[in-house]
């Protein structure tokens, strides 16, 4: 087989229209949603947590027209994809999900989880991509939570000390119910750091 | 290297105004190779309806959607043009007078009863996916004074990595709108004819549907191909 690569097809912006195709049932089109803001099922095993937040822009305003979606493993560390031969429908436990930021007025994203375990002596973390309108590629960063040892951990370690804490997101209880909060910073102070990948 | 900046768009595009204020100022940070093999999930097919490919259907109320009635259909494939089975594509797009259903849009164009826009599909074994749809209408949008997007539809692709993970346009052949559209112009020159579908005539369905073909070449972690 040649080993001439192929031109990787350009990406393009997800637009503002996305919402009837990609996240219909949450903004209410008559279109079924196979994938939404829960990552699990009920009987999914593992801490209950939720992930909320807002995607801001350069001038610190919300961003009302970003989809971002989930990726992680469950409770014991493993991905749906290391399950053996089961689609990511028949399952409990998704590991992927995506929600738009246009159904509040806070233009916040609130995901339903299970805390994952840590991967390969990597921390526990989610994988995070991002699109907007506006942003003409995929964005990659990653959710790691304040009440984990993180301090060994290559990919963040890789990031350079001043900016770790934009990827690392709050706990806060509030009446038993567990919330990391994971704002996204386009520009400015506060950037978020993204990765090349 | 996953990104190819060369067939890419950059981030910061002020042609395209929304980028302004919101892409990224710091370069991406790299990430070890170790990291980059992690796999993105596969879907069912028990996941997907029955005509959630035939746009021409899957919204169908008493008539048939109004437009050109057109076959969209192509490849999935990594660099190596390997075909990649068992991948998401999702589509969405404007009717036939360029109007999109989304509550946001006040583009002053009909709206069709019959027609939803939003259409999705698993790649079959040799990667391949086929809709039904109708041709899009042109919209004018905000970005400057009379601009116009040109014919497009929508892909969104879930591939089997983290670095498979795309979302896209597809275009037609000979549009007048090209080279008034930045989003279009964002992409290099020399890659902008990737995002622009093939016309087959060998394709069609005799007298019902014309053709094009889109294939989709996905930007994963380089890794040896077969030999
Ligand atoms: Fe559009």
């Amino acid at each position: 087989m040649s080993t001439e690569k192929l031109q990787q097809t350009p990406s393009q912006t997800v637009g503002p229209f996305f919402a009837y195709s990609l996240t219909a049932a949450q903004y209410g089109y008559d279109f079924n949603s196979i994938i939404n803001g829960s990552l699990l099922s009920d009987e999914m095993p593992g801490e209950r947590i939720y992930i909320t937040g807002s995607v801001f822009d350069g001038n610190g305003n919300t961003i009302s027209d970003a989809m971002i979606e989930l990726w992680q493993a469950d409770a014991d560390g493993n991905y749906v994809t290391q399950y053996p031969n089961i689609p990511i429908s028949n399952i409990n436990f998704k590991g992927f999900g995506r929600l738009g930021t246009g159904t509040n007025a806070e233009h916040q994203f609130n995901f339903t989880t299970v805390k994952p375990g840590s991967v390969k002596a990597q921390a526990p973390h989610i994988d995070v991509i991002l699109f907007m309108r506006g942003s003409l590629h995929r964005l990659n960063t990653r959710i790691y939570f304040s009440d984990e040892l993180n301090d060994a951990d290559i990919l963040l370690n890789s990031v350079e000390a001043l900016r770790q804490y934009t990827l690392i997101a709050e706990r806060k209880e509030i009446n038993n119910t567990i919330f990391y909060h994971f704002d996204i910073h386009m520009q400015g102070e506060k950037e978020t750091v993204f990765f090349e990948l | 290297m996953e990104i190819d900046y060369n067939v890419q768009p950059p981030h910061l595009y002020p042609e395209y105004k929304s980028t302004i204020l919101r892409s990224p100022t710091q370069p991406l940070v790299p990430v070890a190779e170790m990291l980059k093999d992690k796999s993105l999930p596969a879907f069912g097919e028990s996941a997907i309806g029955k005509f959630d490919n035939d746009l021409t259907k899957n919204a169908r109320k008493d008539h048939d959607p109004i437009g050109e009635r057109i076959k969209v259909s192509g490849k999935v494939m990594d660099e190596y043009g390997r075909p990649l089975r068992n991948v998401l594509v999702e589509i969405w797009q404007a009717n036939s007078a360029g109007r999109y259903i989304h509550k946001a849009e006040i583009h002053d164009a009909p709206l069709d009863p019959n027609f939803l826009g939003a259409g999705r599909m698993l790649t079959d074994q040799e990667g391949r996916y086929q809709f039904y749809t109708v041709k899009p209408g042109a919209y004018p949008w905000g970005n400057h004074f009379n601009a116009w997007r040109p014919n497009h539809i929508h892909f969104s692709v879930i591939g089997h990595q983290i670095g498979h993970r795309l979302i896209t346009q597809m275009y037609f052949p000979g549009d007048p709108l090209f080279e008034f559209d930045p989003i279009f112009q964002s992409v290099p020159k020399q890659a902008r004819q990737l995002l622009i579908s093939k016309f087959r005539m060998d394709w069609t369905d005799a007298e019902f549907a014309l053709a094009y073909e889109f294939n989709i070449v996905l930007s994963g972690r380089s890794k040896t191909p077969f030999e």
